[in-house]
């Protein structure tokens, strides 16, 4: 088993990356990873990414600002102190369920909000001072880098890059890893 | 890649290549500003220092400092708010609204409104602090546990739907906002040659690296950030229309309200936009990006926004003589008539008048006169708060109750002060962040560009 490599691809279109991406899968071989300045419509199907799952969480995190809603203002509206405001006595949660609507909506989207944010950012490992994983700075800019990973002994590594290079690669380096 | 038609004007003019939109955006962020910015932030910041000394002068003294009196308990101070909030209204419009109708066009003035939107609910969220008079009890306004009692908040007060709606607006505003910016940041922090700078980006950055996992989870929130926005921004005005609209002062107690001061907000938002804007566009040389299209556009949304509050002044006036209430009848003749008639006709004129000028195409594409009509749109959505408050209040239901407002020197100041500050925090922005939301604006590079429109033919 040879040492790991990892190629990186530059490319300087977007079009080019994606069909590139979609040709060298096709190939066989695994891609590590893909930095672009934007977001390439169509490139996680490419890659094979599966879909996000941030959705379905922002969801559930809805649902538990509307029941946290609901209870706090059950507690202390009804069970805690009930008062008779304006003639209008607190009884039960469900008659006093009109005037519980805007604030069981604000809470339920400040959950939803804030606690997907937050999920976001620690499943893509993001936070203040954390350092750049790209490899290449210029992939903010205007340039889009693919990183493949391979042990391949060096006659399949000249048939992948030869590969990279037919897809209109500008720039093509490898490290070892 | 998503098709755009040839007829359609391109968003993007001049020969831009994906590297000149990081050059121009990030021009103003490494270029040190000409006397200008520094003559306008001189300025601003003694505005804002003013209005900090009127403000620590009513924490000092008591709201006895300020021109209120028995009959007219809100008068400025809530003026200011509901139009700070308004204001700060656009931004998450343009945002959310527009990102979910897919409206291309927002992607050059989204950051800027977004900024604008956060600054004024700054501004906006100072007034109730300070009218509460004794603001180091201010968290008194959260339902914490407490020794008094307990002595809970009431949650059947519109009041206290305020507290819940401005925090969440403003939290989750900033916080979309700031989302949208890490890829920027990270633009700004991979080209820094200075090392304070390069560290400063690398913190704001989060360490962003543009990875296709994170470009789609990237994606998927702004989606659902967008979609909890947009009922979110409703819901603000209209909340701040229910302090006026759950009251019985005639006037006030109207079901309109909600739908009306939604329309109103978005009208002095986008004006607010505007006036910014085209000074910006100018400023930092973002012509190429804020184009007359994209200033048409936000004139027209003026105008529909204009038209709607124009059709809500109506009908009130139609419901307050219908309804066959005569409290109600008099609180509307006495605005238009009574000793606040100039508000009320300066109101009119800017905001049901003026905007009706943007049927015409070349007034809508006319820089400057766009810019004289925002700052009118800013003056009459001003004064439409003044009427609602100020005028419903002062013939109180005892004639012996009548009474005038005139604002003091501290009111004055304190309103000086907020648009200093929001100048300040204007200015300060303009100049360290990235003004466009380059990400997102590179991807439509290719559809509406006019060097790629040009190509294709």
């Amino acid at each position: 088993m040879s040492q790991e490599k990892i190629i990186y691809a530059l490319y300087d279109d977007d079009h080019n990356i994606l069909e590139a991406v979609k040709k060298i899968r096709n190939a066989g071989h695994q891609i590590h990873d893909v930095y672009s300045p934007f977001p390439i419509h169509g490139l996680d199907h490419a890659l094979g990414l599966k879909y996000s799952r941030l959705a379905i969480c922002s969801f559930l995190y809805g649902l538990m600002g509307f029941i946290c809603a609901l209870l706090l203002m059950w507690y202390i509206m009804i069970y805690d102190w009930p008062m008779d405001i304006g003639g209008k006595p607190s009884f039960s949660l469900n008659e006093n369920l009109p005037s519980f609507i805007p604030v069981t909506f604000e809470m339920t989207v400040f959950f939803a909000a804030h606690l997907m944010v937050i999920t976001f950012l620690v499943r893509c490992g993001l936070y203040p001072g954390s350092d750049s994983k790209s490899p290449d700075p210029r992939t903010t800019d205007d340039k889009f880098l693919m990183e493949i990973h391979t042990k391949d002994d060096d006659k399949k590594l000249k048939k992948i890059k030869d590969l990279i290079k037919k897809t209109g690669a500008i720039e093509i380096n490898e490290k070892n890893n | 890649m998503s098709y755009e038609a040839d007829i359609r004007e391109p968003l993007i003019i001049g020969k831009k290549s994906l590297h000149d939109i990081s050059e121009d955006i990030a021009r103003p962020i490494e270029t040190n500003p000409n006397k200008w910015w520094w003559a306008l932030f001189g300025t601003s910041v003694l505005a804002m220092l003013w209005g900090f000394g009127c403000i620590f002068y009513t924490i000092g003294t008591g709201v006895g400092v300020w021109g209120l009196n028995n009959t007219i308990g809100w008068a400025w101070d809530i003026t200011n708010f509901v139009w700070w909030v308004g204001i700060g209204h656009a931004g998450t419009l343009i945002s959310a609204v527009l990102l979910l109708f897919r409206q291309k066009w927002r992607l050059s003035i989204n950051r800027s409104a977004e900024a604008m939107t956060i600054f004024a609910v700054v501004q906006a969220g100072l007034f109730p602090l300070i009218h509460m008079g004794r603001i180091w009890v201010g968290y008194w306004v959260f339902p914490l546990p407490n020794q008094y009692g307990p002595l809970w908040v009431n949650f059947n007060s519109p009041l206290l739907w305020d507290v819940f709606a401005i925090s969440t607006y403003f939290s989750v505003s900033l916080v979309f906002w700031y989302m949208g910016l890490i890829p920027d940041f990270a633009l700004i922090r991979d080209r820094a040659i200075k090392p304070v700078m390069k560290k400063v980006y690398t913190i704001l950055s989060f360490g962003w690296s543009g990875t296709a996992k994170h470009w789609q989870r990237h994606e998927v929130m702004s989606l659902v950030l967008a979609g909890l926005c947009t009922p979110l921004v409703l819901s603000v005005h209209t909340i701040v229309s229910m302090d006026f609209a759950t009251s019985v002062i005639p006037g006030w107690h109207t079901t309109i309200f909600p739908p009306y001061f939604v329309a109103g907000a978005i009208f002095s938002g986008f004006a607010m936009v505007q006036t910014l804007l085209l000074v910006m566009r100018k400023v930092v040389n973002m012509e190429s990006y804020i184009t007359l299209q994209h200033i048409e556009m936000m004139n027209i949304i003026i105008m529909v926004t204009g038209s709607i509050v124009g059709i809500a002044y109506i009908t009130e006036l139609f419901m307050a003589w219908y309804s066959g209430v005569e409290y109600e009848q008099y609180a509307f003749l006495n605005r238009a008539t009574g000793p606040y008639w100039w508000s009320y006709w300066a109101m009119m004129t800017c905001n049901v008048i003026s905007p009706q000028l943007m049927w015409i195409k070349s007034l809508r594409r006319n820089i400057v006169f766009t810019f004289i009509l925002s700052i009118f749109v800013n003056i009459g959505m001003w004064f439409e708060r003044f009427v609602i408050i100020v005028t419903s209040l002062h013939r109180d239901y005892l004639p012996s109750s009548w009474s005038m407002f005139s604002p003091t020197f501290v009111d004055i100041g304190i309103y000086i002060g907020t648009i200093g500050f929001f100048m300040v925090l204007f200015l300060l922005y303009s100049r360290t962040f990235p003004v466009i939301a380059q990400a997102e604006l590179k991807t439509i590079l290719k559809s509406s560009s006019d060097t790629y429109k040009k190509e294709k033919k």
